[in-house]
Parts: structure tokens; sequence; C-alpha cells
């Protein structure tokens, strides 16, 4: 088969360009890394190679042509036995990628960036895989709840999934012989040993990434950031390395590991230490992101995480530690990842939350049916992959949705779940959806200034009745 | 642990490096200078100051009128005293989240510190940072700073700013033994001595970050070698002895105005309290905390030593006493006191 040479791309933004020599002709042989060709931009001129070995065929663009679009064929070799003869009328093939490697002065980086970018516009969009959750399994009748704190909710499922696989281990400050900084690894260290709870230098940066390596070479970590404001000296390893390497070696490298920690503010320790990280990393295509606000969903959703073959991050909340719930006394509780759950059934209003939004929410929701309003309270439990189908078919039902979030509203998790429900349940809608969230400020210290800058259940209570027009 | 030769030996032992390092001129130890009365009696106040403040914030925090992270200084207070006796106007000052006593020896005000702490309105941040973030242009303070080890690159900058003005003042750069293992501090280390930045890195190793001992989180446990493949000096300062921490303190900032680059003190010291108000310490024992403080407090050393050396009277130090403490009860005075921020403070200062 005679093989085309393409226009080449010099740039990411390159569309044409000017054919200035050839500098083999018709009929010459030609070596694969031969300089066949110069190519001209406003920016920089190139010189193209062959790809292939073969004979020069045919020149389809002469020398001194202007303005050839990129990925336009401009010549073609032969190869062994084959006749000029044997060219068929070339016709553009769009989705052939550039064979020939070119020496350029411009920056590599683009030119990588012009080499991903090349094939985008042969095939229409594709959509991504429909996102579906299993159900909450069912708990068998009879089954024993034990009440516990979250805190030792995720103590025990990391204990329960360190007693079952020893390539799961955890490591961050404090976590070992301190017991934690929350105490959330209370007594690993003394059941597992120091070999698999360990304490590390004050290095977020450092032991993320070391981590993920970890992860790269098969082990499964726990990467405990003593709070989330910490792990931004770490973001890049949770972005760049962790999410990122599945996709960008094609498959061959995953990357195990759970990054978690309490997010949000806890009370009164300012602005570099009260931050919501929810929407931060639930933009991050490779992550799953898991927010709980119970303990039982910490505990089988911890497991989950610790279970599932992606990077997650898990936000837990300092101030919802301490707080008790039933959990069910299983030898294996394990919830879906993606899954919301519908924290209370109502008819008239949707209020979504997680975490400690949901305290906001529930308490609204307490408020609001005092005054005759029925609130459904969503929990979404995970962020990424967002459960939206549970928020639709909630809306079906009530037309009205109100978020709650402490993070900041613009480019929020709130904003997402406006936009998802204008995009799939318009026609549903009987008011615009509203949001609840932090106040776009960091945190402030003083007492007064902070309530005022989070959420309040006061606040959703008054959103509420405002999509309800009351 | 190097560090406790510090707490347990005389200065000078402490202030000589014990390992068998090369000390080739930058690297040896500063002679420590005895201290003229003058110098005995401010460096006196001034660290009994810190400690009476502390304690006071300690009170306050345990009646619920200081909230969140509250980072005492009391045990460390010889080593901003000492350093601040060798700067002069126009040097900074910046630090992390333990940084009351670095306040307080620039200058600052102990009301507006107070007032911050309890996060009202006339505290050094309008009530809005709280105990780990107040800043004083004026007495060039830069922070307070609560990512342990962010304040080392924003100290180097400081010193950038320095030598592009080209003027010969000095950054005093503060991190703890913890903040040592950031990062970041080796990038800063790196542009400081590539780029001659006037700073000088004051580590306050006070033998512990939270609940782990240096031992258990460093590899290189002598702090004042840690900027040697980057060709920065550094020198072991017995930081109880508020004499050693100036002849240091004098040795690296003139190094620094000089021009020669950046300079390392390790500061071996001790924290008496707990990290934080919310720390039980049971990682150590009360033996070791009862060892440091009985036998090598940084205030019960001066005042010892200003009465040997006849520089006041028992009553004259009284004296001193109690004004140091209506110091500190018209600040907490003044911080119960004084309201809340107004509500719309919230959305000030965000943008300028
Ligand atoms: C990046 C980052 N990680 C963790 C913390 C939590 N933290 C606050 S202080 C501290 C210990 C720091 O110890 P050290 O540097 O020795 O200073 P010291 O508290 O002893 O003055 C830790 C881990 C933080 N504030 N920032
Ligand atoms: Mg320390």
């Amino acid at each position: 088969m005679p093989t085309d040479i393409l226009m080449p791309a010099l740039s990411p933004t390159m569309e044409k360009g000017n054919l200035a020599k050839w500098l083999k002709k018709e009929g010459d042989t030609v070596k694969s890394g031969d300089i066949i060709a110069e190519i001209e931009t406003d920016k920089a001129t190139m010189e193209v190679e062959a790809a292939d070995e073969g004979t020069l065929g045919k020149i389809l663009v002469p020398e001194g042509t202007q303005d050839v679009a990129v990925n336009t064929p401009i010549a073609v070799i032969l190869g062994d036995g084959e006749k000029a003869g044997d060219i068929k009328a070339s016709a553009p093939k769009a989705d052939k990628p550039v064979t020939e490697k070119v020496k350029e002065d411009a920056p590599s980086a683009e030119k990588a960036i012009a080499e991903t970018r090349a094939p985008q516009k042969a095939e229409t969009a594709v959509a991504p895989p429909p996102v579906q959750a299993a159900n909450d399994p069912s708990i068998p009748e009879g089954t024993e709840m034990v009440q516990m704190t979250m805190r030792e909710a995720l103590r025990d499922a990391m204990a329960e999934e360190m007693r079952a696989d020893k390539d799961v281990f955890v490591m961050g400050e404090e976590v070992a012989e301190y017991q934690g900084a929350y105490k959330v690894t209370q007594g690993l260290l003394q059941e597992f040993g120091d070999k698999r709870v360990i304490d590390t230098p004050i290095t977020e940066h450092g032991f993320a990434g070391l981590g993920v390596g970890a992860a790269l070479a098969g082990l499964k970590p726990i990467v405990e950031f003593m709070t989330w404001n910490f792990a931004m000296q770490a973001i890049d390893q949770i972005i760049n390395s962790a999410a990122k390497t599945l996709y960008m070696s094609g498959g061959q490298m995953g990357c195990q590991i759970v990054f978690r920690g309490p997010n949000g503010a806890a009370a009164r320790v300012a602005a570099q230490h009260s931050q919501d990280y929810s929407a931060w990393y639930s933009h991050i295509p490779g992550l799953r992101v898991v927010s709980p606000s119970n303990p039982a969903d910490a505990k089988g959703l911890l497991k989950a995480a610790i279970r599932d073959k992606n990077p997650v991050v898990f936000l837990e909340n300092e101030i919802l530690y301490g707080q008790s719930g039933p959990v069910p006394k299983l030898d294996d509780f394990v919830l879906p990842i993606g899954k919301a759950r519908i924290a209370r059934a109502g008819k008239d209003v949707t209020i979504v939350s997680w975490s400690m939004g949901m305290r906001y929410a529930l308490e609204a929701a307490e408020t609001l049916a005092k005054e005759g309003i029925e609130a459904e309270v969503i929990d979404l439990r995970t962020l990424k992959p967002m459960d939206t189908e549970t928020i639709i078919e909630s809306v079906k039902k009530t037309g009205r949705v109100v978020t709650v979030e402490e993070g900041w509203a613009q480019s929020g998790v709130g904003a997402e779940i406006a936009a998802r429900v204008m995009e799939q349940a318009f026609d549903y809608l009987d008011a615009p959806v509203a949001r609840v969230s932090g106040k776009e400020v960091p945190m402030p210290y003083a007492a007064n200034l902070e309530k005022l800058a989070l959420p309040s259940a006061a606040e959703v209570v008054e959103a509420a009745k405002s999509v309800s027009y009351k | 642990m190097p560090a406790v030769s510090a707490a347990s030996s005389s200065s000078k032992a402490a202030s000589t490096r014990s390992d068998g390092a090369k000390s080739s001129s930058p690297r040896a130890a500063a002679p420590i200078a005895d201290f003229s009365k003058d110098q005995d009696l401010s460096a006196y106040k001034s660290m009994l100051t810190i400690r009476r403040f502390e304690e006071k914030a300690g009170q306050l925090y345990g009646m619920g009128l200081i909230g969140g992270f509250c980072h005492l200084y009391i045990g460390q207070e010889a080593v901003v005293v000492g350093m601040q006796m060798a700067l002069k106007d126009g040097d900074q000052v910046i630090t992390g989240y333990r940084d009351h006593g670095h306040m307080l020896a620039t200058g600052m005000e102990a009301k507006g510190v107070m007032a911050e702490l309890t996060g009202r309105a006339q505290g050094y941040s309008k009530g809005k940072g709280g105990s780990m973030h107040m800043f004083s242009k004026e007495k060039g303070f830069f922070g307070g700073h609560g990512i342990v080890g962010a304040q080392v690159p924003l100290g180097t900058g400081l010193a950038f700013a320095n030598r592009y003005r080209g003027n010969d003042n000095v950054s005093i750069t503060y991190f703890g033994d913890g903040a040592a293992n950031q990062g970041q501090v080796y990038e800063s280390f790196n542009m400081a001595e590539l780029w001659k930045l006037p700073v000088v890195y004051v580590i306050e190793n006070n033998r512990y970050a939270m609940g782990t001992s240096v031992n258990r989180a460093s590899a290189q446990t002598d702090f004042s070698k840690r900027g040697v493949s980057f060709n920065i000096p550094g020198e072991q300062v017995d930081g109880m002895d508020v004499r050693a921490v100036k002849a240091a303190g004098d040795k690296a900032v003139e190094w620094c105005r000089k021009g020669k680059g950046p300079f390392i003190l390790e500061m071996l010291t001790y924290r008496y309290r707990g990290h934080s108000m919310s720390d039980p310490a049971k990682y150590r024992t009360r033996e070791e905390v009862d060892k440091v403080r009985t036998t090598h407090d940084p205030i019960d050393m001066v005042r010892a030593r200003i009465i040997e050396k006849k520089f006041a009277t028992e009553d004259e130090l009284k004296k001193i006493d109690a004004e140091v403490r209506d110091y500190v009860n018209d600040s907490a005075e003044f911080a119960t006191h004084d309201p809340e921020p107004d509500v719309s403070e919230l959305y000030t200062d965000i943008y300028r």
C-alpha cells in the first residue's frame, strides 16, 4: 500500500503552513529518518522526516505552495514493488495519524499537545459510560445494630480491611504512636505493628507521592492527612500522579490508594485550617470522592474505598467524629460508592447535601415539617461519581431543590447539582434551584463572624421556603 | 539526642558541636559575651512578659474566651528575645503558628495580641486571624502562618526584597524541628544560597513536632547541618541561654548584612506545655519537662545571674514582676471587654 505523507502540525494552534522546499525528488529512495522537505509557518521552520522506507512515488504538493492545511497529503511513498500507478487520487484521511516525525525548533511540550489534539476532531464526542451504582446491600432482618462514633466506625473499617489484606497499610502524621491526631487510628499500631501503621515526618507532598508510588507497585496505602488543609501541600501528587496515571498509561498502571482525613471547618481555627475541598476534588476525572455523614456510611464506604481499585479521596469531618449512630454488626458491611441515600422522604422540596451539611439539612427539614413543608433530604455520600439519578427522581416528585454545602458557592458542588437538574429535569422544576453555601470569604476567627460565614439550618429553611414561594 | 545537652549542660557545651563536625570559620560557635546590666534586665523583662502573657492566654482559653488552636511559647522565650536583640529597624520577622512570643518580642502590644486571641475588634487582625494569624507592618512582623513550613519560602522572599532594594536588612525566618522536614524548606535553602539572600533561618528545635520526637521524624537530627549540601553555614545554639542566642544572632545577622547569603541557627530549646491546648503530651515524661524547668529555665537563669551580679535586688526584681503582671492583666482585661468585630467586617479585606 502506498503511504501518504501528511502536512504535519508544528504547534497545537497551527492550522496551515507553507511547503518551503522539497529535499527529495520523485523517484528518490528514502529511508526512515531522511529529511525530505521543509515546512514554514510564521513562527518557525521545521524539517519533515520520513518515517517509512521506500521510494518517493509522487509529490502531491509542489515546493512553494502556501497555506497547506495540516494533515493534507503532500507526497506518497511507495513500498517494494509498488508503482506510481498504484497511487489513487488521494483524499485527505483525517483519521490517519501524522506518521512523519518532525524535527522542529518549537518547544516539545507544544508538540506533545499537538499530538494529543490531533485525533480529537475526527470523532464526534463519545458519551461517557453511564454511572450506575449498586443499591445498598439489604441488611438481614434481626441484624444487631451497634452504637458507635464515626471515629470508631472509620477505625473499624481500616482494621477489618487490614486484617483481610496484608497489602493495606496506613501512614500519616501522628497516626501510630499518638494514635491519630483525632484518634481515628486508635489501636491500629498495637494490632498491626509499625510496619503497617507508619508515622511520617511533616512532609505531605513527600508521603502522598510515596504512597502513590507504593500503590503503583501494587500496595494499597491509606494515606491520612491530619486535615485536608495540609493536603494542599500534596495536591499535585493526588491529582497529577494518583488521578491520571491510569489514563496516561493507557490503562496499565492503576493506583489503589485512599487519601483520607477531616475536611471542612472545625471550630474557630481560622482561614488556613477551615476549608471544604468537596468541589476541588470532585472536579478531577480519575478520582472518586466520598464524604459520609454518619458512622454506618463511614464504615461501609471506607471499606469500599480501600477495596476500590481507583484513588479515592475520603473527606471526613472533625465535628462529626464524635457523633454516634447505629452501625450494623456484620462481618463485612460494605456500601456502594456512587450511591446517594434518601435520609428523609418528603414530597414538597428536595434538599441535597452530604457530610456536615446533612446536619443543617436534617435540622431544617424538622423545622419545615412543623410548618407543613415535607422536605426530602438526599445525602449524596459520594460526590464523584455523583448519583444524579436519585436527585432527578426526587425532583420529579418535588419540583424544588435546595443544595447545602460548607464550601463556597462559585464552581461548587451545589452549582454542579443545579446544572444537572436544569439539564435533566428542567420541565419538572417549579422554581430555580437554591444554593445554601459557605460565604465567599476566607474563614474568619471571631466567633460572630465565623457563624455568619458558615451555612446554617435557618438559611436552609429560608431557601426551602423561597423555592416553595412561601 | 543532641538537643538534650541544651537542657542539661552549660550553654557553652550546648553551643559547641559535639559530633566533631568541621568548625571552619562560619560554623564555629559564636563566643558568648556577658550581658551588661541593661541587657540582662531588659532580657529578663521581655522574657517574663512573654511567659506571663502565655500563662494568661492559657487561662483565658480554659475559660472559653479563646477558641480554636492556641499554641503556647512557654519555655522558648530566650530564642525570640535573644534574636530580637540582634536586629535593627527594618529587619523582618516571620514564623509559624506558635507566634505570640515573636510578636511581643518585636514590640507588638500585648493588648492587640490578646484581643486577637479573643477574636475582638481591636485585635491585630480585627479578630479575623486569631492566635495563628497576626501581622504588624509597623514592627516588621509578617505572621503568623498555619501551614507548617509555609513561612520559610515567604521569609526567603522577604530577604529577596531586601536584596532587590539593596538595603542591608535581614529576614529572620523561624520554624520548628518538624517544619524542617518540609520540602519547601530545601527549595528555599537552595534559592537563598544561590542568590545570597539575607535570611537567618532560625530552627526552633524544641524536640517535638506535636507528639513526634525529633529522632522519630528526622534522618539528620542535627538541624544546623541541614544547609550543608547547599553550602549554608549553620550553628547549634543553646536556645535556653539568651546570651548565647544573642551572640549567635549577632554573628548570623552580620553575615547576612555583609551580603554573604543565608545562615542557619538551630536553637536547642524546649516547650513546657502541650503542642496546643488540646494536647495531653503523653509522649514524654513529667520528669523530662521538670528537669528542663528546674535546671535550665531561660528566665530563672537570667534572674539568678542578675541577683548574683547584683544588677538588681530581689525587691527590684519583684517590682519588675509586678509591672509585667499588670501589663499582661491589662491586656486580658482589654481583650475580654473589647467588642467582637462588626458583622460588616465579614466581607471586608478580601480584596483591596
Ligand atoms: C502542612 C501542615 N501539616 C500539618 C500541620 C499540623 N501541625 C501543626 S503544628 C505541627 C507540628 C509542628 O512541629 P514543629 O515544626 O516542631 O513546631 P512546634 O509546634 O514544635 O513549634 C503539625 C504537624 C500543619 N499545620 N501544616
Ligand atoms: Mg518542634
